[in-house]
């Protein structure tokens, strides 16, 4: 009776220990519309048939974090479970008048601007809980950026494990080199999140990365 | 500030990293803030710390929609640690060390009523200013 009450114990103690590894807490951060979002939907449904929240050619649509619990990945015959945490792009400067630009009207775009406001600093107060941070840029920008620099020094002032994501490279500007340039410490992976190009190396170098945890 | 697109004039200030050593992080971010406020593109000697840059940043969003006209800032750090020669690299090295900054760099901010971009590689910094 008292060995199965010590087994039943270790078995929960080890269980919980593991469970707590592989429910790895997978941020995703960036400046806005380098498509964070599309990369986590993707991702999302691939593996639950479900997305994290909505795209827009308009900056800011991503106002608030959005999660995604237990989202189990299957990669080459390992699988590791991650709680995705999308957030809101990170800027300087937000001027409802850019969101005009693309026919909102000005209530609608003083409305949104001050929701993204709000965003930005609910992503810098997430910071903190991240285990491991994919840092989503568009590979047709210029990766000096200081919101780029901010975030990722952030980052590392914490160790907290990042993978640097080139997006967009399925457009002709896409520089994926610059990119790598910029960040010569970090892991750069060059990826499509919208035609899903090149995910297999990106699954494979988050695999990694989830093991620095 | 003044009204939407038209530039009346601006400053700009520069400051010795010695004038915000002594604060602490809050004291530190409003100085610099008060700056950008007055309409002036502020160079910096030196850096923040990461965390300082992100808390300048909650800070300038939660101004944003609170100050009249006031749309955020715009930001770069450029830093000559990277050009210097080893002894030079060891000098900064101990500068650095006795300041606890990296005195090397120049931060530069500019309210982006007045700064549209800063368009920067690692060794070049250009300021686009609004018409």
């Amino acid at each position: 009776m008292a060995i199965k009450i010590m087994a039943n114990f270790f078995r929960r103690i080890l269980s919980n220990i593991f469970k707590g590894k592989r429910n790895i807490k997978l941020g995703f951060y960036g400046p806005p519309n380098a498509g964070k979002t599309s990369l986590a939907n993707r991702i999302c449904k691939d593996f639950t048939g479900e997305e994290i929240g909505t795209v827009s050619k308009i900056p800011h649509e991503t106002r608030n974090v959005q999660f995604k619990e237990q989202v189990e990945i299957i990669y080459n015959g390992k699988k590791m479970t991650f709680k995705m945490i999308d957030t809101p792009g990170i800027a300087t400067k937000i001027d409802y008048e850019d969101f005009m630009k693309y026919k909102m009207k000005k209530a609608d775009s003083k409305k949104r601007a001050k929701e993204a406001t709000q965003g930005v600093i609910e992503a810098i107060k997430w910071l903190d809980d991240m285990d491991v941070v994919v840092v989503v840029l568009d590979a047709t920008e210029n990766p000096y950026n200081q919101v780029n620099i901010t975030i990722i020094g952030n980052l590392a002032a914490r160790k907290i494990p990042v993978l640097v994501v080139a997006n967009k490279v399925d457009l002709r500007k896409a520089d994926v080199k610059r990119i790598e340039a910029a960040f010569p410490e970090y892991e750069v992976v060059g990826i499509s999140a919208r035609y899903g190009k090149n995910l297999e190396e990106f699954y494979e170098s988050l695999f990694k990365l989830a093991k620095k945890v | 500030m003044k009204k939407k697109g038209k530039i009346r004039g601006f400053t700009i200030n520069f400051m010795p990293y010695s004038e915000i050593s002594g604060l602490d992080s809050t004291k530190r971010i409003r100085k610099i803030l008060d700056v950008i406020l007055g309409n002036s593109i502020l160079i910096l000697q030196g850096r923040l710390k990461p965390e300082e840059e992100t808390r300048l940043i909650e800070d300038t969003m939660a101004m944003i929609g609170h100050v009249r006209d006031f749309k955020g800032v715009e930001l770069a750090v450029i830093s000559g640690n990277g050009s210097e020669n080893p002894i030079g690299k060891f000098r900064m090295g101990i500068v650095n060390a006795l300041s606890g900054r990296d005195l090397g760099a120049i931060t530069i901010i500019g309210p982006a009523t007045i700064v549209k971009e800063i368009k920067r590689n690692p060794k070049k910094i250009e300021l686009l200013l609004n018409r």
